[in-house]
């Protein structure tokens, strides 16, 4: 139960003030500019990106600064700006087999059509704490180039699929699901499972993924490809009547290759998930494409071992850290209400405890 | 130039301005030697688009999230040529400048505003989109096999 109260406008005026303060730190330290969060700490940028569900690496990093760092309240605030936007449109699906890909990485096969490309990685780093980066001045050595030939990157998946080995996805014509047009209903269709993947809460999406490898719900999945890098972004322009190219877009796309599926009638073949997401995010499209295979088990004609990465209300339900931290964090506002009610039942089953056990004493 | 080779050439221009950045626009668009008068078919528009991506990448189309987009669309004065801008981001003064490249480039202008604004940001484009290849290129790598199980 909520009662309106009045009173704290000065306390909140001033704790505010002061937010704003804490948020600057020491004065005698140069402020952070947009454009340095968004150079520097371009994966925060990213995360705050793919999870906010806005790609507008510029708001992000302002995000990130309004939050001072705090990367679920730059989510939050991204939220809250995207739903100011008018909607122009959709874009064409992007086509991410046309990928100016800066990594692109296959678990699966050693040489594969147009190499293994390392990127900027952090994989093989020692993780060692790099103390030349606390002293200021020293620019990076310029990376090495080579010539950069046009190979073709194909998947693959399209060449697995050209021995049959692998499952096909299916085109539709059909107008996807949106959930922030719609509220999320179950059961969900895959389209609707992949959007709410793709902007759920790295961390959950990842425990997800980690109890599949661990048994709950197994999947057996290998990174079949791991890409990242640009893409065009096109849509349809009703006045003009084709389409353009209206940005270009920085994505991370993984494919797994997954235990078979056949039949009597069907020989067997590999099974896929999948996963996408805005920006440099590894750990986050593995996780997605585990999760999204996890929960295909029905489709797929898989038993139900009842574990949590198969039980896509719980999965799409939790998701959302907005959601949740918006319900979680709600219970630290004033309750006094409901509080008074429940301090006032406990009173009363103590009295009457204790008047119950007083005649017993006496006798 | 067939329909189909306009298209093309416009599509072309328009996807170089949608990406192009914002003061090496602005920069180019100050060399032209006339800005001619318009008037607005719509005003600058901040909105978001919703990016599609593809089930498996070749699959059936799902709603991946939205990026920022500015939109305008204007009419030079005294003619019946319409500019359209669509730029990535929210920058109103870099939508104005794509729709004005659009409206000249169907006008007799269009050579001086091809030579004098999109060849050189097609040129810094394919220069910044060929640093990224060739660094990429550069982490490609060379297997070398140590021992074989089978010797």
């Amino acid at each position: 139960m909520y009662v309106a109260v009045k009173g704290g406008e000065r306390a909140i005026d001033n704790a505010h003030a002061w937010l704003a303060e804490e948020r600057r730190g020491d004065t005698d330290i140069a402020e952070l500019s947009i454009d340095q969060i968004r150079e520097q700490l371009a994966l925060a940028v990213n995360r705050v990106m793919a999870e906010g569900s806005l790609y507008d690496p510029d708001l992000a990093a302002l995000a990130i600064k309004q939050a001072r760092g705090d990367l679920i309240e730059a989510i939050f605030l991204i939220r809250a700006y995207r739903t100011t936007l008018p909607r122009l449109g959709h874009s064409e699906p992007v086509d991410t087999g046309a990928m100016a890909c800066e990594r692109r990485i296959s678990a699966t096969f050693k040489d594969l059509p147009g190499g293994q490309v390392l990127g900027p990685t952090f994989d093989y780093t020692h993780r060692l704490l790099d103390f030349a980066l606390a002293a200021e001045g020293d620019a990076a050595p310029p990376a090495p180039q080579a010539p950069a030939d046009d190979v073709p990157k194909p998947r693959v998946s399209d060449f697995l699929n050209r021995e049959g080995l692998i499952e096909t996805q299916p085109d539709s014509d059909t107008p996807p699901p949106d959930l922030t047009r719609a509220p999320l209903e179950f059961p969900a269709e895959r389209a609707l499972r992949l959007q709410s993947l793709a902007r759920g809460d790295e961390g959950f999406v990842l425990g997800m993924a980690y109890s599949t490898q661990r048994g709950y719900g197994r999947t057996h999945a290998f990174v079949g490809e791991l890409r990242m890098g640009q893409v065009a972004v096109e849509m349809e322009i009703p006045e003009l009547g084709f389409a353009i190219e209206i940005g270009e877009i920085t994505l991370t796309e993984c494919e797994t290759v997954n235990q078979f599926k056949g039949s009597k009638t069907e020989p067997a073949q590999f099974t896929r998930g999948y996963g996408l997401v805005f920006g440099h995010s590894e750990r986050k499209a593995i996780s997605m494409s585990l999760v999204d295979r996890a929960l295909r088990w029905q489709e797929l004609g898989e038993e139900n071992s009842g574990a949590p990465a198969q039980d896509e209300e719980f999965v799409l339900a939790h998701a959302d850290n907005i959601q949740a931290m918006g319900f979680l964090e709600h219970i630290k506002l004033p309750h006094y209400v409901d509080f008074q009610s429940e301090l006032e039942l406990v009173r009363k089953i103590r009295a009457e405890a204790s008047q119950a056990a007083t005649p017993e004493a006496a006798e | 130039m067939t329909q189909a080779e306009n298209t093309e050439a416009r599509r072309n221009w328009l996807g170089l301005l949608a990406t192009a950045p914002g003061d090496s626009l602005a920069a180019l668009c100050d060399r032209l030697a006339n800005r001619p008068d318009f008037d607005w078919l719509r005003p600058p528009e901040i909105g978001s688009v919703m990016v599609r991506g593809r089930t498996g990448g070749t699959g059936a189309p799902f709603n991946l999230g939205e990026m920022t987009v500015t939109r305008c669309a204007l009419q030079l004065r005294g003619s019946d040529v319409v500019g359209h801008g669509y730029v990535q981001g929210r920058d109103k003064a870099r939508a104005e400048r794509a729709a004005l490249i659009d409206a000249l480039m169907q006008t007799d202008a269009a050579q001086a505003v091809r030579a004098t604004v999109l060849d050189p940001l097609a040129a810094a484009r394919d220069q910044a989109r060929g640093a990224r290849a060739s660094r990429a290129a550069a982490t490609r790598v060379e297997f070398f096999t140590m021992a074989r199980g089978e010797d």
